[in-house]
């Protein structure tokens, strides 16, 4: 085969994109997940939340979180009617092993699981100095250790409370919302072990997502709303004295 | 040239400027992670680095493939949505990634300088060899109480028991069923 050299000059760039296409990676590590295909968040349909802890246990183990931190936790409201504005509020071990039996009195109780909202506006994101911790094309709020510094201005900036220094590895550390799950087509961890549907992930662009029927036909709400966030975490019932 | 007459340390400077440019560029070069910038500003490399953690809870579907005769016990009964793990516990744990050759100047540092985590040791569960490892039985007489223990701040339509009046002494599995509990159901499996 003859090649003329205009017709070389034009293949040597092509061959050149094509090689790095090679080089980029094979097929068969090439993932079916898109990231533009999907927009995360989570239902917690607090009527349904008994309190057993399971969700934090499985969150626990599914992250290696250590204990005394917690990715996600479970809190007991316990609120009267006359004052809304100071519910007692207890969470022992972030709810891990259940919560001491409640008697029946004249205020009213109720259980609300919280975890990262996975803020579309996140005001984490937005303080980081070295760009450590970003919002994926996905909607989920990561950090990436090997660029955190641990300088925690992200712990102090979250309004929900859902960020802690890792013991170890002295960096921030958070939900990742099963990053690693939800890319393989599973549901989180947490999701995964709640026994009555408290907890269910959302892909807000799954058009057959059933999300969208529960927030049209259901009073949804998300934690701190005049925080402006872009909160991702839908709460069904939630009561004005929840924080 | 008259214009450059005695211009020549200002040559020197601006040499001095593009020289300190390109070692800059060059530094950049290998101190900025490749990944850096490709979705915005942080290092896109990390999402795939997140996604790479092992799997821990397998998922119903995983056990339903092979349980699949429980799945049409529990179908039929009121722990028909409670998933196979949410009582069983997690049950995969896939061995991590080999570990990967460190990829730029920043990871090589950290590495050099013995900083790098190790990582997680590999422990195979029941969704991994399921011939070989078996998963333990829970003990119906703690998980059962965990979700069923009576407490004013349940939802009130939840199945609710007082564990030291409801039969106390023999196991809850001596009555219930665990995967279709109602006494209906048959009792002891």
């Amino acid at each position: 085969m003859k090649i003329s050299r205009r017709q070389l000059l034009i293949l040597l760039p092509a061959a050149a994109v094509a090689w790095e296409s090679v080089m980029a990676g094979t097929p068969e590590d090439a993932s079916n997940y898109k990231l533009t295909d999907h927009w995360w968040g989570m239902l917690i349909d607090i009527p349904k939340c008994i309190g057993c802890g399971n969700c934090v246990r499985a969150c626990q183990t599914e992250n290696d979180v250590p204990d005394g931190f917690f990715r996600t936790w479970v809190e007991r409201y316990h609120v009267s009617d006359e004052n809304m504005t100071e519910p007692e509020v207890i969470s022992p071990d972030g709810g891990k092993e259940g919560f001491p039996v409640a008697q029946q009195d004249d205020k009213k109780y109720f259980f609300v699981p919280k975890l990262c909202n996975h803020c579309a506006d996140s005001p984490c994101t937005q303080v980081c100095p070295v760009g450590a911790t970003f919002i994926s094309p996905d909607g989920v709020v990561l950090v990436d250790q090997k660029y955190c510094l641990g300088c925690a201005y992200c712990v102090q900036a979250c309004p929900y409370g859902c960020r802690y220094i890792h013991p170890k590895k002295e960096v921030a550390d958070k939900c990742t919302l099963c990053y690693h799950r939800i890319t393989k087509g599973l549901t989180t961890a947490c999701c995964e072990a709640c026994p009555t549907g408290a907890r269910q992930l959302a892909d807000l662009k799954n058009p057959n997502d059933p999300i969208h029927a529960f927030l049209k036909t259901h009073s949804v709400q998300v934690l701190k709303p005049q925080m402006a966030t872009g909160a991702k975490a839908f709460y069904n019932d939630l009561d004005g004295s929840v924080r | 040239m008259s214009v450059f007459k005695d211009a020549g340390h200002l040559f020197r400077f601006a040499g001095l400027f593009v020289l300190a440019f390109l070692i800059f560029l060059v530094v950049r070069h290998y101190v900025v992670p490749k990944s850096f910038g490709q979705y915005g500003h942080y290092r896109g490399a990390a999402m795939g680095e997140i996604a790479a953690h092992p799997v821990k809870f397998a998922g119903h579907e995983t056990c339903e493939t092979c349980h699949s005769d429980v799945a049409d016990k529990k179908k039929a009964g009121k722990h028909a949505h409670v998933n196979c793990e949410a009582c069983h516990g997690a049950l995969a744990q896939r061995m991590p990634a080999p570990a990967a050759p460190p990829a730029n100047l920043y990871d090589r540092l950290l590495t050099f300088a013995g900083l790098k985590l190790p990582p997680d040791p590999p422990i195979l569960l029941h969704a991994d060899d399921p011939s070989t490892v078996k998963p333990v039985l829970p003990d119906t007489a703690v998980l059962c109480v965990r979700c069923h223990t009576a407490s004013a701040a349940k939802p009130k339509g939840f199945p609710q028991i007082d564990p030291a009046n409801h039969y106390p002494g023999p196991p809850c599995g001596s009555c219930h069923q665990p995967h279709n509990p109602g006494m209906d159901a048959g009792g002891v499996k």
